[in-house]
């Protein structure tokens, strides 16, 4: 008798799927164009109150700063789309930072590349524990990542010590990577873009990448539709891990000191951009495009302060506010949404 | 109904159970690590150094038994700690100031609740946003400052034992044990401990069952920002100084103490006698590694490894009671067909 309850709880109204799925489409592509207006209008005010704010070293700034956040925010999109969440990033891409950079010490003309792949392979080994311990041990991603960022920020305390890389130890080919221009722009900036656009390919047209958003949207009917949710669950804490690995070589080429609290709190700044980028912490809707939109929309707000001689004790309540109020907004759209939805509803029915 | 009650108390009396060992090992662990671990004013320095995330753990518990969490504990703390240098040293009274802070930290807390009952956000999330904000005007309200004028009748508050108790209890841990008890009463004794219990294991149900879930969600985050805006006080008075960053990380340990002390990270379950062993275990096991002179901040390591443990291993034994009632299931219905 049970069995009759099953098919009319997971039973959807096939048209107005349809007609949903276009809407929120729609509303998720017009919060990206919203993103994009922000961001004009801050450059606007900002650059006609101070003119300073459109040099082209500032923008080259602005736009390497981003790269960093930009990477991170692809990861921890990934994951967050699943309904879950990465808070380990900032540790992950301390420890990086600091044992790649420490290589050039140790072998002196070992080839930058090989800092690279080392940065990658460990940003590899921890998001390999941390799937490993939501997946298997079935541990809430919260609980894994939440205790991950203080074991690896713990184990970045005893490895570094009381010692720091300094930027005189790492190879002038190094230190460069970040100032390299084409045309103006950063070449970082155009390899970041080019990771992202690929993330945002693989994520619409992949079937894989489809399946995140089937997760996050709803975990159960996933896997009832056969999904492998583990698996992929799994490769997002995977990608993240190894991006926030990658995330470290550039954080450490960029700023050539690195001690036990680089990335600390950068957790905070990349789910705030991440959300602010519209991606719903709900899980299952929003893109990695938006992501690094955020990513870009915050460095250039806290640009656009420190350039108007706003205080930079200012930048965290911000972005903590803002991350407030880009949850409140989806709250908002979600909520117009399902009367509108239930308005035509009625419509259809009469 | 007996059995299922008998069967009931035997599943949580486990855990708690598992914790008293665990002291025991701690004990032990401390005693073989330093001679110094059983004196009266290595106690008092551990009641020290535990006392205001032990005080934090009590709301923590209760909100995570309904199945929420608050993440921006240590945040309150520290801008309730920040708010309190500046008033004091703006020229506000003592006794004003600390009244400013405790309204001020239940303000706070206050708007955690908003946004999770009123306006329907994830606790998880509201909380990290917060998390973030807090610290932030903590550091607009500092900036790089440290105050630490403050008066000594109110620093010995941090730093002294409560008179006639042999010199053993803090002023911290005075105020978690009569909180403790006013928690654990109303928790484990009252209609209203009982509905939180029922909004934890099935929130709809709850409502159904007439139940006021969002106002006693509500209440609850204002409570816990009340309760961290005391520690926050506490902490500023023990360490006789105002930073912005008092307090940074350390809603780790609150929530590793929660879940070790048997709690349910998926709310509905637990008890508080399970928390305070934890923090009893929690606080032994920071003071003995001290001891043994572990570098301080690398102590995420430990706290952490807590942290998964303590969800780890009921994890692991409902995975073995799942199995178990797989296997006994075929084995009845192989028994059936035969």
């Amino acid at each position: 008798m049970t069995v009759t309850a099953e098919p009319r709880a997971g039973s959807p109204a096939a048209g107005v799927a349809g007609d949903a799925r276009r809407l929120v489409d729609l509303v998720f592509r017009v919060r990206e164009f919203g993103i994009v207006a922000v961001l004009a209008l801050l450059v606007l005010v900002t650059a006609s109150i101070e003119p300073r704010f459109l040099h082209l070293t500032n923008i080259q700034f602005i736009l390497v700063d981003t790269t960093v956040f930009a990477l991170l925010a692809l990861g921890e999109t990934m994951v967050v789309l699943t309904r879950n969440v990465d808070l380990s990033i900032g540790s992950v891409l301390g420890l990086s930072a600091f044992l790649s950079a420490d290589l050039f010490g140790h072998h002196p003309g070992i080839p930058i590349p090989l800092v690279f792949l080392a940065g990658l392979g460990i940003g590899l080994a921890c998001g390999v524990a941390i799937g490993f311990l939501t997946v298997v041990g079935q541990v809430p991603s919260l609980v894994v990542t939440l205790a991950a960022l203080y074991v690896i920020r713990g184990i970045d305390v005893l490895v570094v010590g009381g010692g720091q890389v300094v930027a005189s130890s790492l190879p002038n080919a190094f230190i460069e990577i970040p100032k390299k221009t084409l045309l103006g722009i950063p070449i970082l900036a155009v390899i970041v873009a080019a990771v992202v656009a690929a993330g945002a390919y693989y994520l619409r047209s992949f079937r894989s990448g489809r399946e995140l958003y089937a997760i996050g949207s709803n975990p159960d009917a996933a896997r009832l539709a056969g999904i492998p949710s583990g698996r992929r669950v799994f490769g997002a804490f995977l990608v993240s891990g190894a991006v926030a690995g990658i995330a470290g070589v550039l954080y450490a080429a960029r700023y050539g000191t690195i001690d036990s609290t680089a990335g600390s709190g950068y957790e905070l700044q990349v789910i705030a951009a991440v959300v602010v980028g519209g991606v719903a912490i709900f899980g299952g809707s929003g893109s990695v495009v938006g992501a690094a939109f955020g990513a870009l929309l915050l460095q250039t707000i806290l640009s656009a302060l420190y350039v108007l001689g706003v205080s930079p004790f200012w930048n965290q309540a911000i972005a903590g506010a803002l991350l407030l109020g880009a949850i409140a907004l989806d709250r908002g759209i979600s909520l117009k949404l399902a009367s509108m939805l239930r308005k035509r509803r009625t419509h259809l029915g009469a | 109904m007996a059995l299922d009650l008998r069967q009931r108390l035997r599943d949580a009396l486990r855990w708690e159970v598992g914790l008293l060992f665990a002291l025991a090992a701690v004990v032990v662990f401390g005693v073989d690590a330093s001679s110094q671990f059983l004196t009266a004013s290595n106690f008092f320095y551990l009641n020290l150094s535990i006392g205001e995330v032990a005080i934090m753990a009590l709301p923590m518990t209760l909100i995570i038994v309904t199945g929420e969490i608050d993440l921006s504990v240590a945040s309150i703390l520290g801008m309730s700690s920040a708010l309190l240098g500046d008033l004091y040293h703006r020229g506000l009274s003592m006794p004003l100031a600390i009244a400013t802070v405790l309204v001020v930290g239940a303000v706070a807390g206050a708007f955690n609740g908003f946004l999770v009952t009123k306006i329907g956000l994830p606790s998880l999330a509201v909380t990290i946003g917060t998390l973030t904000l807090y610290r932030g005007i903590a550091i607009i309200i500092l900036g790089p400052e440290t105050i630490s004028t403050f008066p000594t009748r109110y620093t010995n508050v941090g730093v002294t034992p409560v008179p006639h108790t042999g010199g053993y209890l803090s002023y911290s841990i005075a105020f978690f044990i009569v909180l403790a008890v006013v928690f654990a009463i109303v928790l484990h004794a009252t209609p209203v401990g009982r509905s939180l219990f029922v909004m934890g294991a099935n929130e709809e149900a709850a409502r159904y069952a007439g139940i006021r879930v969002r106002r006693t969600k509500f209440l609850l985050f204002a409570l816990s920002g009340v309760v961290c805006a005391l520690a926050g006080i506490l902490y500023t008075f023990r360490l006789s100084t105002a930073v912005q960053d008092n307090g940074l990380g350390l809603e780790l340990s609150v929530v590793t103490i929660v879940l070790l002390g048997g709690i349910s990270i998926f709310g509905g379950r637990g008890t508080i006698v399970g928390v305070v062993l934890a923090i009893a275990v929690f606080a032994g096991l920071q003071n003995a590694l001290l001891l043994t002179n572990f570098e301080q901040r690398a102590m995420g390591v430990v706290t952490g490894g807590l942290l998964l443990l303590s969800v780890l291993i009921p994890n692991g034994s409902s995975f073995v009671r799942r199995a178990r009632d797989v296997l006994r299931r075929r084995a009845l219905t192989q028994e059936g067909a035969s």
